[in-house]
């Protein structure tokens, strides 16, 4: 008699769950641990300036458990509370420390471990964190409104020029459209390695950019396959343009979504002044997101409700980052963030590339060509009004 | 030679720690009135230990000083006066015994520094001998790496304790003898002299020898202070700043002194790492003596500097009670340990 199926997919986890437990059952044999002392690795995730003290969240990235036992700042020892017990691997602690800080000076805090390791952290540039009440929430939507929904929106609005121009120029429009996407993709990618750099390396540190990407990519990939599927059974017509113009919107989305955390975030530490030329340098640079969107829906006759909803799906999640930004900013999460927003748009761009192409044409045209670098070139300009 | 063991070598340094029947011992001059102290915030004073790390900074929690085996308060009246015999010539010949130990010692609350010491304890025992005396220092290696004792004074090159031709480096189990003349009187250092020199004086290995003069001085309260630092994550750098072991040790508990009665602190230097460290009294000017060795003081002031190795005596009276700071003069040094307070009592 042949052993059924399921036992034979379930032995090999069996044996390996005895294997572990007989292992960690003998307390690991002809092992004896490391041969040097216990490696520290403490990574402050967040700062929080109230007046008269700091409150750092540190996370310990290393194999062993860390226990914080005195507090320096600017070379001094300081009283402080938190972090009682050891820290865990991948463990987190909040620590407030007590000191009388000056607004806008630099401060150094050290914590001293318990085997005198020293894990410093610098505020560059000390600002009281605002309070992040139901006014502070306001102040970020109407940020992600400005920046995200409003721009995005009149972008929107050269709909009806798109659809009386040639195709020859729409096609050249498309590859404005794929050279803008393909720069927010490389900046969003740069921009997450950037952050992953500086915070926790416990969860992969940069490999959560790639990961964040690849799922991003897999996701609209699988969702456009089954938008597709459900269209055609259901027979329509401009279909594919259809749910290309959702899928743009989503990409674009995703990365308003990394642009929102990132100006809450800055906006919190204080490295970002809220002013006129933010604003407008938001404005020029989101416009032409819309134009991204509205490209491919050309010949088609979207209603107003659903052209509101796709500017909504690019230009909304501005505000949720902004808020995630300011009240729960994590660089594990925002590098994972970036990393998906750039694969959202690599995947958007797949789906454009073959409206370039000219029918029974080989390669890309010249004017097609100097779309794609004119998309780059509008990005890289506008990108120089926001630059943090 | 057998080779020592750890225990036994704990056994044998015990009594040397163990000294502080000195604590109680004052002398009892009489009171002097610098006049009435017309201070009104000393109203602050009542208040032994509260607040103390709001106030003037100061580490969390508090440190094991039983389970360090040293006290810094035991440490800062403890003279160790070794045995004597008298030689045939009439001299009084002075033996001590250190012994090279390495010891985790809690340097701050809950954070333990692997610190290599004389008997145990840091600074090592302050050794005092009369001026003209032998003195005769038998030194035990019982830690894993080479050591030696190197004395600042008068003495004859084959005693210097720095290798070579002054005398063996002493190997882990090895032992050693230096003997030489009690010269000159004054305030003096000892400490490790083996490469890399700032690592084994870092560390620990260091102590203050002190020389009498041959008539004495006048009664006093005596104490010891030796400056240091503590270089925690080993960066080269102090992490922490003492006198005496353990920082702000005489801040949570201040040293109690008696109104007029005249104080004399032996202090020295032997902070690593960075080139000068300094003593400031609060409320009060001292007489300063550089190095001990002359009778007439050089200067009276509050605040003295010392570059590395170097020492001196100090001596004042505080004419009123209440409580005195003293630290460095060196914020940084302050605030990171080296501070404390006199408390002065009728």
């Amino acid at each position: 008699m042949r052993p059924p199926r399921w036992l034979l997919g379930l032995l090999p986890l069996v044996l390996v769950a005895l294997t572990i437990g007989a292992f960690v059952g003998l307390d690991t044999p002809g092992l004896d641990g490391r041969a040097g002392p216990p490696i520290e690795q403490l990574t402050v995730e967040r700062t929080v300036l109230k007046p008269g003290s700091f409150e750092l969240t540190v996370r310990n990235d290393g194999p062993d458990a860390v226990r914080v036992r005195q507090v320096q700042v600017n070379d001094a020892f300081v009283a402080f509370s938190g972090a009682e017990d050891p820290i865990r691997r991948l463990g987190s602690a909040t620590i407030a420390i007590a000191h009388p800080w000056v607004q806008g000076e630099a401060y150094s805090v050290a914590l001293m471990t318990s085997t005198g390791g020293l894990v410093a952290h610098e505020i560059p540039v000390a600002v009281e964190t605002p309070a992040t009440d139901l006014s502070f929430f306001a102040l970020m939507a109407l940020l992600g409104v400005y920046v995200g929904v409003i721009p995005i929106a009149l972008g929107m609005l050269w709909l009806p020029w798109v659809r009386r121009i040639p195709p020859v120029w729409l096609r050249v429009l498309m590859a404005l459209t794929v050279g803008l996407l393909a720069f927010l993709a490389i900046d969003a990618t740069l921009e997450g390695l950037d952050i992953a750099a500086q915070g926790s390396q416990a969860f992969g540190g940069a490999a959560l950019v790639f990961i964040g990407a690849a799922v991003a990519y897999l996701a609209l990939t699988g969702v456009g396959s089954w938008l597709a599927a459900r269209r055609r059974r259901q027979a329509q017509v401009g279909a594919s343009a259809s749910s290309l113009a959702l899928l743009i919107a989503v990409g674009i989305g995703m990365h308003n979504l990394g642009e929102g955390l990132a100006i809450g975030t800055a906006y919190t530490t204080g490295a970002l002044a809220l002013g006129t030329f933010l604003v407008v340098g938001f404005a020029l640079h989101n416009t032409t997101e819309g134009l991204a969107i509205v490209a491919p829906i050309a010949r088609s006759a979207p209603a107003l409700p659903r052209l509101a909803a796709l500017g909504l799906i690019a230009g909304a999640p501005a505000v949720l980052g902004a808020w995630i930004g300011a009240a729960a900013f994590n660089t594990s999460v925002a590098a994972f963030l970036f990393g998906a927003g750039a694969g959202a748009i690599v995947q958007v761009i797949v789906q454009l590339a073959p409206t370039l192409r000219e029918r029974d044409e080989h390669g890309l045209q010249p004017r097609v060509v100097g779309g794609l670098l004119g998309g780059l070139a509008l990005m890289f300009l506008t990108g120089l009004f926001v630059s943090m | 030679m057998a080779r020592l063991t750890r225990r036994g070598l704990i056994l044998r340094g015990a009594p040397v720690i163990a000294g502080a029947a000195f604590v109680g011992a004052r002398s009892s001059s009489a009171a002097e009135h610098h006049g009435h102290a017309v201070a009104v915030a000393d109203a602050a004073a009542a208040e032994p230990h509260a607040g103390h790390a709001d106030m003037h900074g100061g580490f969390q929690g508090a440190v094991d000083h039983a389970a360090n085996g040293f006290d810094p308060h035991v440490i800062l009246r403890d003279f160790d006066a070794g045995q004597t015999t008298r030689l045939a010539s009439g001299r009084t010949l002075r033996t001590f015994e250190l012994v090279a130990l390495e010891h985790d010692v809690e340097v701050a609350p809950g954070v333990t520094f692997p610190a290599w010491t004389y008997n145990g304890r840091i600074p090592g025992p302050t050794i005092r001998a009369r001026e003209g005396e032998l003195v005769r220092v038998a030194f035990a290696n019982g830690s894993n790496h080479p050591h030696t004792i190197h004395f600042h004074g008068i003495h004859p090159a084959t005693v210097d304790g720095i290798g070579g031709q002054g005398g063996a480096i002493v190997a882990p189990g090895g032992r050693a003898v230096y003997e030489f003349d009690a010269a000159p009187f004054g305030m003096h250092l000892y400490h490790c002299h083996v490469r890399p020199l700032a690592e084994h004086i870092a560390k620990g290995l260091f102590g203050a020898f002190i020389v009498d003069p041959k008539d004495g001085r006048e009664d006093a309260d005596e104490m010891v202070m030796v400056m240091h630092g503590v270089d925690t994550n080993f960066d080269r750098a102090n992490e922490i700043y003492a006198v005496n072991g353990i920082g702000f040790a005489y801040l949570e508990r201040p040293i109690q002194v008696r109104r007029g009665e005249l104080v004399r602190l032996y202090l020295g230097n032997m902070t690593e790492y960075d080139p000068i460290n300094s003593y400031h009294l609060h409320g009060n000017f001292f007489e300063y003596f550089p190095t001990g060795t002359s009778r007439v003081a050089a200067e009276l002031t509050d605040t003295v500097m010392q570059c590395q190795g170097q020492r001196g005596i100090l001596e004042w009276r505080f004419a009123s009670t209440g409580r005195f700071m003293f630290h460095a003069h060196q914020s940084e040094f302050t605030e990171l340990g080296w501070q404390g307070f006199f408390e002065v009592i009728e």
